[in-house]
């Protein structure tokens, strides 16, 4: 299971960036999980409970945003989000396309503080 | 009190992807073809790169290959038997293969005697897909005992990757694997996928596999000279 090494990596990403920015108590990391991305949603949520304790972010929240994969259809010229990852071809028209705009995404996006807990952003 | 955001935007594997690019290029600059196979525990990695280690090496070829296991050295002994260089990366549990661990078990090596770079990857459909590992190609392996909807299983890797092998073609009558709804499986989660049918212990599909090698390699030279 890999998505413990993937927990790890985002507390660490988050933890910097709290120390960074003078933030002590976290109240929760945004991820963006994309459908491709090859992580699953429970498991890392699970895992990130294990690798946030002993750290600033134990007792955190992740806050998964899941993102569709989204193709672009040449046929339809537009593109379009897809209901699962299970065939790359367009809802509307049914061409196929691997032209792929957006599920990948694996990216802590913000955190979360609270706002008596004033960054000092000290560089 | 009201929450406030801070925003960060950095991607999760950010380090072990700039590792890999910089692994890519070291790669492209000694003209070493850098081949990540992936499958399923059992699908035939390995006996797959003993034939294709033996072959390149009968026909001048430079070849070498870096084995993930979780635990033992078997593989890695299997394929040091094709006399070409080798060398076993113990994940010591962890379900794939991370840059850094091919990074650290190059040392040694001269990327420059090298035409390919074999890694074959911990048996897992998994957690492989998430991790570059410098690679040109990477190659998922799906064997024709392990049932054709494994691409609708597991779509991450089998859209990752840039061929699909179907191995051990000698036993899909026995098994009566159904050629039509793997192909189009595979096809559906990653369209125009090339895709190869391979016998390791026949040697069936072989030379296509071995000429598929050649031109990627040869591409990748005219790439790297444009
Ligand atoms: N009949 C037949 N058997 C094969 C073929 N390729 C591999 N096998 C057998 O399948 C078994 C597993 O093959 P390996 O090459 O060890 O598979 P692997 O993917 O390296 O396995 P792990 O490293 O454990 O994930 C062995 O008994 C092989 O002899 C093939 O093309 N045909
Ligand atoms: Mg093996
Ligand atoms: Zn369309």
């Amino acid at each position: 299971m890999h998505e413990l090494s993937i927990a790890h990596n985002v507390v660490e990403i988050a933890s910097h960036a709290a120390n960074e920015a003078g933030i002590n108590r976290i109240q929760a990391v945004h991820l963006k999980l994309g459908a491709l991305s090859g992580v699953e949603k429970d498991s890392l949520l699970f895992c990130y409970e294990i690798a946030a304790e002993g750290t600033r972010l134990q007792g955190s929240r992740l806050e998964i945003d899941e993102i569709p994969v989204a193709i672009y259809c040449p046929h339809c010229d537009d593109i379009l989000p897809l209901p699962g990852v299970q065939a790359l071809c367009c809802p509307r028209c049914g061409t196929s396309s691997a032209d792929i705009r957006q599920g990948y995404e694996l990216e802590v996006i913000s955190l979360e503080y609270e706002s008596s807990d004033e960054p000092e952003l000290s560089l | 009190m009201q929450p406030r955001l801070l925003e960060i935007r950095k991607g999760v594997l950010d380090k072990n992807d700039q590792l890999a690019r910089r692994l890519r290029d070291r790669f492209s600059s000694a003209h070493t073809l850098a081949i990540n196979l992936v499958s399923s525990p059992g699908s035939g990695k390995t006996l797959l790169l003993e034939k294709t280690l033996a072959s390149l090496r009968s026909t001048g070829y430079r070849a070498a290959a870096l084995v993930g296991d979780l635990q033992t050295d078997n593989d890695a002994k299997r394929l040091a038997a094709s006399g070409v260089p080798v060398r076993q990366i113990t994940t010591a549990g962890n379900c794939h293969l991370e840059a850094q661990m091919i990074e650290d078990h190059l040392e040694g090596w001269t990327l420059n005697d090298l035409d390919f770079l074999f890694i074959e990857n911990v048996g897992n459909l998994v957690c492989p897909s998430s991790y570059d590992l410098g690679e040109h190609l990477r190659v998922v392996i799906l064997s024709v005992t392990e049932g054709e909807d494994k691409p609708l299983k597991y779509p991450p890797i089998f859209h990752s990757s840039d061929l699909a092998i179907i191995t051990k073609i000698d036993l899909a009558e026995a098994v009566e694997f159904n050629r039509a709804a793997a192909l189009a499986n595979i096809r559906a989660v990653r369209p125009e996928m090339p895709i190869l049918e391979v016998s390791a212990k026949t040697g069936v599909g072989m030379a296509e596999w071995l000429r598929f090698l050649l031109v990627q390699r040869a591409a990748a030279l005219m790439a790297i000279e444009n």
